[in-house]
């Protein structure tokens, strides 16, 4: 596929030179740039606020998280000091650092399955009621600050609906706070978290479902699959590579991105430190302390865990049904 | 052995034994219950009066059900210095402005991408690809400095323009017009002498609309929950999301109240468009 739109481009670069030569490769997409001027008008906007806003933060960080930064003076070469400071002299990013891992670990690929395995259920429901259900598990993610009911929920006094029942059967003598309690805490903004976590890649892989060639299922039959987690592994995996792909990818994004239900729920710092995330992290060192350099540095610290897991999760999901 | 065909929906179904079908409906189901309960118990808490919600354990029903909350919600908490409905409003104001500013670039970022075959649009695409793959705290710190610089603290710029530069809806369109229009048929209306602008608007645009709908609601889904930004400190500028969190400490019945006026707005939205969205993701696809 690649090496043929290849030559079709140098094909075409030779129909333009004369003397049997052909065109010098510059020469071909100066040509060309002129030719498709109005393309790089049309994305001009968008790209100057994806370059603002995106692309130069990132690398700008890159470059700051070797300093030392105030905003008042310019910023000082500091070298690696502030990554020797993060992983060898600040404890608690340390537990940050395992807290976010610990969340993305489990949110991550859980959320992913989930999405997945949730679509593949209701892909049999008739139009009507996939649509329902649909709705239902998906209603959640884009309900805003609902997810604060589970505050309500849990409310650490009589009043709360667990504690409430809790103590009516007799199983506890006092109210217990679960989002103050450092047992609970953890394992509830984990629920809360995959509560929410039926998203776009809910939405992408009951369309892609949809869109497996449906005599694949026919001609599997025929050679020999035998029930319906065959078929899934053997036939629908494979066909939905694509889909998965960019499922995974906005998983990983959800699972980095805790952080807002731990302030809300558990207040900030919650209890011990035990869901303090990198992002709780870098908002300190940002907006409390104002040392950009050393926020820069966890920022960096992000990215490189965000991308590293995206790179290993596309190898592996190349791999399914294989 | 005979083998077991079963049709399902107008097809034939293979594969399918009686004990997984049951198995899965009950997962669904109660999968299903956990996903609803919160919200079912959000709906209740704001239909209920004040005696009811005092009763312990609480009760998963209304007994007699009551709109005073969301009265409550409109009129007490409007004699505040800043009323709900200012909240409501600024919202409202952010929501819309944020997510027509990206339906518009978005749209025209996609059409160039896919279908004008410019030098330097496959890195572009791959950069925005890559941009999905990164939480926005990552550049939090960067933008922060582009605010002090545009003297944006305190204002609605903050929480509308960085929404502009945002890449789901546009990253889900460009798949959707390379899968869903031909490269013959724009190359056709170039030869008529129709202008790139004249093609984007009178051709692909109608084309796609699934696409340029999944954009607009997917952004304004996001728009509509994100949190109050940190850079913006007057009451008045601040959004309906506060707003529910003051009053959740004076009023968990008005606040009840909020967050369902909150949530029904994505959520009605995504119903209406539904099957639209649903065939956008279908080219959702990311080849690697």
């Amino acid at each position: 596929m690649k090496k043929e739109k290849v030559s079709a481009v140098t094909e075409e670069r030779q129909s333009y030179g004369y003397g049997g030569k052909p065109m010098t490769k510059g020469r071909y997409i100066r040509i060309q740039m002129k030719r498709t001027w109005q393309g790089y008008v049309m994305v001009a906007p968008f790209m100057l606020m994806f370059i603002a806003f995106t692309v130069a933060p990132v690398l700008i960080s890159i470059a700051l998280s070797f300093t030392s930064f105030n905003m008042l003076e310019w910023p000082e070469w500091k070298g690696l000091s502030n990554y020797i400071q993060l992983f060898l002299a600040d404890d608690l990013f340390i537990t940050a650092f395992a807290n976010t891992m610990l969340f993305a670990i489990t949110t991550g690929p859980a959320s992913f399955i989930l999405s997945f395995i949730v679509a593949w259920f209701i892909n049999e429901l008739s139009p009507r009621m996939r649509a329902f259900v649909t709705v239902i598990f998906y209603a959640p993610s884009i309900a805003g600050t609902a997810y604060l009911v589970w505050g309500i929920f849990f409310q650490g006094d009589i009043y709360g609906y667990v504690n409430g029942w809790l103590l009516k059967m007799g199983l506890i003598n006092a109210p217990i706070d679960y989002f103050r309690d450092v047992r609970f805490i953890v394992p509830l903004c984990i629920a809360v978290a995959l509560w929410t976590s039926l998203g776009t890649s809910f939405l992408s892989n009951i369309a892609g479902l949809q869109g497996v060639d449906h005599s694949l299922y026919e001609a599997g039959a025929i050679d020999g699959i035998k029930n319906r987690w065959q078929e899934a592994w053997y036939i629908t995996l494979p066909s939905m590579r694509s889909i998965l792909l960019f499922g995974a990818v906005l998983s990983i994004t959800g699972a980095f991105g805790f952080g807002g239900i731990v302030n809300a729920l558990c207040g900030n710092p919650s209890t011990d430190y035990v869901a303090w995330t990198l992002q709780h992290h870098l908002t300190e060192y940002m907006s409390t302390r104002f040392e950009y350099g050393y926020a820069s540095a966890i920022a960096v610290v992000l990215f490189a865990i965000m991308m590293t897991a995206n790179m290993l999760v596309q190898k592996f999901l190349s791999k399914v049904g294989q | 052995m005979a083998r077991k065909i079963r049709v399902r929906n107008h097809r034939v179904v293979l594969n399918r034994s009686k004990g997984g079908d049951a198995g899965i409906t009950i997962f669904l189901i109660l999968l299903g219950i956990v996903m609803f309960l919160p919200m079912w118990y959000l709906i209740i808490t704001a239909l209920k009066p004040l005696g009811e919600r005092n009763i312990t354990p609480p009760l998963l029903y209304v007994m007699k059900p009551t709109w005073q909350n969301f009265i409550d919600l409109f009129t007490n908490m409007n004699s505040t210095w800043v009323p709900v409905s200012r909240y409501l409003f600024n919202t409202i104001i952010i929501s819309v402005a944020a997510t027509f500013g990206c339906l518009v670039l978005g749209s025209l970022t996609a059409y160039a991408l896919s279908k004008i075959k410019f030098p330097g649009r496959v890195v572009i695409f791959k950069l925005i690809q890559y941009s999905l793959m990164i939480s926005s705290t990552v550049a939090g710190i960067t933008n922060f400095f582009i605010f002090v610089a545009l003297k944006w603290l305190n204002t609605y710029w903050i929480s509308i323009v960085p929404v502009w530069a945002s890449t789901l809806g546009l990253y889900l369109m460009k798949q959707f017009i390379d899968t869903n229009v031909s490269d013959e048929m724009i190359e056709a209306a170039r030869i008529d002498g129709a202008g790139e602008l004249r093609i984007y608007w009178q051709i692909v645009m109608p084309l796609v609309k699934p696409a340029w709908l999944t954009l607009l609601v997917t952004t304004f889904q996001s728009v509509w929950n994100a949190g109050a930004s940190g850079y913006v400190w007057s009451e008045q500028l601040k959004t309906f999301n506060t707003a529910i969190a003051n009053i959740s400490t004076v009023s968990v019945g008005a606040s009840s109240a909020g967050s369902v006026v909150m949530m029904s707005v994505p959520i009605i939205i995504f119903i209406i468009n539904q099957a639209k969205i649903v065939e956008t993701m279908g080219s959702s696809g990311m080849k690697d």
